[in-house]
């Protein structure tokens, strides 16, 4: 992303952090699509799209966990499909169970399948990228297997039941309401925040993932802290893969399918860099709402949603190259640079 | 009478004191028998050439590695068993490694007082406190750093200075530098001194690791050499000069042989022509004789790796040409480059310049697959025999079959492999990148005289450098680069080898 720039003076008005950049382009984009469409500057869409969120935003700032510790996860998003089934299909055992148990659950089958990804990747040193790539195939596959692509429907009440903790009638007409996940989002955001800005595990994995060698050597536990930054993005996808489900009122075996992706490319837009180290929950949430704002609104101008794959391909492309501004010059260098050795010499 | 006296007297007086310590490392032994001490508030230094077990005990003395039995570790007079890093760090062991172990996206206070993040047991982080921890220590050492910035955007020294200041948090006895002073200017390597008598005024002990005898003999007491894994002997500073500390370093009189002879009349082999590339390197002009061995020198970073990219093709100048033996040379990348005549081994040829897990033979073939087609364009297996089988015979490479792979073999003799793989290529101008890192005393003397040889039959050579010493004696001129210029050329013999050093420290 747009680094500070070098020359101050006359830049002086330019963003210079890539958060603040992505306000600007939020602003922007969101003033044109205002003006482009009618619906998207109202109550109702913008706390609808709220509620759609709030599940990409808790992926999001787990995912950030990963992406700071250096490591990736592609197989997080089936992971909360995996979760939505076991939790569903273990509280109807339990009779139906309630909240606090549904939570629990899913924070512990989630928990489980990231362990999966942390043993693998740090007991049998494969990277991270192929093992999440497999295990996203391996939790896919035996969901498939298991469920037939059988959906639930047949949910308990406490899960079905829409919680709405905030309402008020627009001057249109309309009702705008926020509804659980929200809530259930700010509290996940707040502790992620917590977890990786003031506390002691949480500067660990930052400094693992900006220099991994230079981690074990001052002493980090390389082990622990694998399992902490996948358990805790296996977390956040049992909790929002739950609130999913309580936001459609299903259970769908693909209904995630390929969220990973939109999910990847909020973070890394965000500012987080492949690779580790660097990364903002803000940054995270910045780039959910880009990410957001874009589907929404090509979508309220009657654009294909093919187009959205496209754009969140391109948005990959484009943050991950100038996430390496190094590379990124070199690149243009190759373009600028003369091509006769003998041209231009000193005079 | 210092040196004796004191390592035999009172046990309590040393931080750390080490008896009959070897380690073998398959089959090869690395250190035979070494003991070792230091005085509390000493500043000591381990002296030997590179292989010679320095960094094989500070990483037995640091828990990294574990002594073959038999060795008793004395911590503060208090034997320790089965030390770990952890163990040692907690008897205020310290090691500054040459690549700082630090963390460059955090601020320098936190680098500084990560200390208060370790451990398993979660707290919460108080950046303030830390804060006040980075400025306590950094009042402690007489220096002034941007706390709250980034450590990224801090040079080399400071990061050094930041690494140090961690070790002092963690309530250092003893600290190790290893090769400290390796990146440092002269008035960098004079404020990281200073640094270090503070420490020693707090009554914290140094251990440099250095293989620049001047600096040596400048700030340690005490110098223990280590040789070939074995202890040469402990010797007060004050009774050593440079001569002799190199004698006991390289177990050989050291005879100041310069072989420097003048080949200006030789044809001009590569011609430079105020070749420059933004960022990296501005104006330089030179010319390289045949049978030329051209050294070239400075601190890392001055460029010089830079240029020997560019001569090989794997960068672009923007401005200046290149010729090579009179024709323009215009190098769209290094098969360009492979083609007109040009090796380059490079500086990490362990990783970069050998496929380790290949045999002997593929290595040495692989540049020149295309001369040794056979029927239908297929590889005619004799002659990539033929080919290997002269190249070990030529360079003396130890051998067992070409077939085993090259991880097999010391680090002369990969560095050999490499070479037989460029030399195979018939060029006109040889580009060797930091040939001895890695390379122990005994093969180091054979590659430079296999060097020696391939120049005396007419190669030119560009040999790039950290070790003025190895320039001086086995090159015929010697440029200095700094910040990406040509500052000065040396004749060896003509120039005295310390001129060159305070030159290139400067």
């Amino acid at each position: 992303m747009p680094e500070p720039h070098p020359h101050g003076a006359g830049r002086r008005w330019l963003p210079r952090s890539t958060e603040g950049w992505l306000v600007v382009v939020i602003l922007v984009f969101g003033a044109f699509l205002g003006l482009a469409t009618d619906t998207f500057l109202t109550f109702a869409n913008i706390f609808d799209l709220l509620n759609i969120s709030a599940f990409n935003a808790i992926m999001a700032v787990g995912l950030l966990v990963v992406l700071v510790a250096g490591g990736i996860d592609i197989s997080f998003a089936v992971a909360a499909s995996v979760v939505q089934y076991l939790t569903a299909v273990t509280v109807m055992q339990l009779g139906g169970g309630n909240w606090a148990i549904g939570l629990l659950l899913a924070s512990a089958f989630g928990f489980m399948l990231g362990a999966i990804n942390a043993s693998l990747i740090y007991y049998f040193r494969i990277i991270s990228i192929v093992v999440t790539i497999a295990t996203f195939n391996i939790f896919f596959g035996l969901l498939m297997f298991f469920t037939r692509g059988r959906s639930i429907y047949d949910l308990p009440d406490w899960l079905l039941d829409r919680i709405i903790v905030f309402e008020f009638e627009t001057p249109g007409g309309d009702f705008a309401f926020l509804t659980l996940p929200v809530v259930v989002m700010v509290a996940v955001v707040a502790a992620t925040w917590l977890f990786l800005n003031r506390s002691s595990l949480g500067r660990q994995l930052y400094a693992m993932g900006d220099n991994a060698e230079g981690a074990r050597r001052v002493g980090i536990n390389i082990a622990a802290m694998h399992f902490l930054a996948y358990g805790w993005l296996g977390v956040c996808a049992g909790i929002g893969g739950l609130m999913q489900a309580h936001y459609v009122q299903e259970v769908v075996p693909n209904a995630l399918y390929g969220r990973e992706l939109d999910v990847l490319a909020a973070v890394v837009l965000g500012g987080a860099r492949l690779g580790g180290g660097r990364g903002t929950i803000l940054g995270a949430l910045l780039g959910v709402t880009l990410v957001t704002m874009t589907q929404n609104g090509l979508n309220l101008m009657g654009v294909s949603p093919y187009a959205f794959q496209m754009v969140v391909g391109l948005v990959i492309l484009v943050a991950i190259t100038m996430s390496n501004l190094e590379g990124l010059e070199a690149f243009l260098r190759r373009f600028a640079r003369p091509r006769r050795g003998q041209t231009g010499g000193k005079g | 009478m210092a040196a004796g006296d004191v390592a035999g007297g009172d046990a309590a007086r040393h931080v750390l004191a080490v008896e009959h310590v070897s380690k073998v490392f398959g089959g090869v032994r690395a250190l035979v028998d070494v003991d070792f001490d230091v005085l509390e508030g000493e500043v000591h230094c381990l002296a030997g050439e590179n292989g010679c077990g320095k960094s094989t005990l500070i990483k037995i003395v640091s828990g990294v590695h574990a002594p073959e039995p038999g060795a008793v570790l004395r911590f503060a007079g208090e034997r320790v068993e089965g030390l770990t890093p952890v163990t040692a760090r907690r008897l205020g062991i310290q090691v500054i490694w040459q690549d700082l172990a630090l963390f460059p996206e955090m601020t320098v206070a936190e680098n500084i007082a990560f200390e208060a993040n370790l451990g398993g047991r979660p707290r919460w982080v108080d950046y303030r406190a830390m804060r006040r921890t980075a400025s306590r220590v950094l009042e402690r050492l007489g220096v002034a750093l941007p706390t709250g910035r980034p450590l990224r955007e801090l040079g080399i020294a400071q990061r050094q200075v930041v690494a140090i200041a961690r070790a002092l948090v963690a309530e250092a006895r003893l600290v190790f530098m290893d090769e400290p002073t390796a990146s440092l200017t002269q008035a960098e390597t004079r404020a990281l001194f200073e640094v270090v008598h503070r420490l020693k005024a707090d009554g914290i002990a140094t251990v440099f690791v250095s293989h620049r005898l001047a600096e040596v003999l400048e700030i340690a007491e005490r110098v223990t050499v280590l040789r070939d894994g074995r202890k040469v002997g402990v010797f007060p500073a004050g009774e050593l000069t440079q001569n002799r500390l190199a004698e006991l370093m390289t177990g050989e009189a050291h005879e100041a042989v310069v072989r420097a002879r003048d080949l200006t009349a030789a044809p001009v082999v590569l011609e430079v022509d105020g070749l420059a590339r933004g960022g990296e390197y501005e104006d330089i002009s030179f010319r390289l004789h045949a049978g030329e061995i051209l050294g070239v020198t400075g601190l890392l970073g001055a460029g010089r790796t830079e240029v020997a990219a560019t001569l090989f093709g794997l960068t672009a100048p923007d401005r200046g040409g290149m010729r090579l033996d009179g024709r323009d040379l215009r190098l769209g990348s290094n098969r360009d480059a492979i083609r007109a005549g040009i090796a380059y081994v490079s500086e990490d040829r362990l990783s970069l310049g050998l496929v380790q897990p290949q045999s002997i033979s593929r290595n040495v073939a692989i540049t020149v697959l295309d001369r040794l087609l056979g029927f239908f364009g297929l590889l005619d297996p004799a002659r990539e025999r033929r080919l290997v089988g002269d190249w070990v015979d030529r360079l003396r490479i130890r051998i067992g079959r070409p077939e085993d792979a090259v991880a097999t073999l010391s680090g002369g003799n990969q560095q050999r492999v490499v070479l037989a793989k460029w030399l195979a290529t018939e060029p006109r101008l040889l580009i060797l990148d930091s040939p001895t890192v890695g390379v122990d005393i005994g093969a180091r003397a054979g590659i430079f005289q296999i060097v020696r040889e391939l120049a005396a039959e007419g190669l030119a050579i560009l040999m790039i450098s950290d070790e003025i010493p190895e320039l001086y004696h086995n090159a015929d001129r010697i440029l200095h680069m700094r910040a990406g210029r040509l500052v000065g050329e040396f004749q060896p013999g003509e120039a005295p080898i310390e001129a060159i050093e305070a030159a290139v420290h400067a």
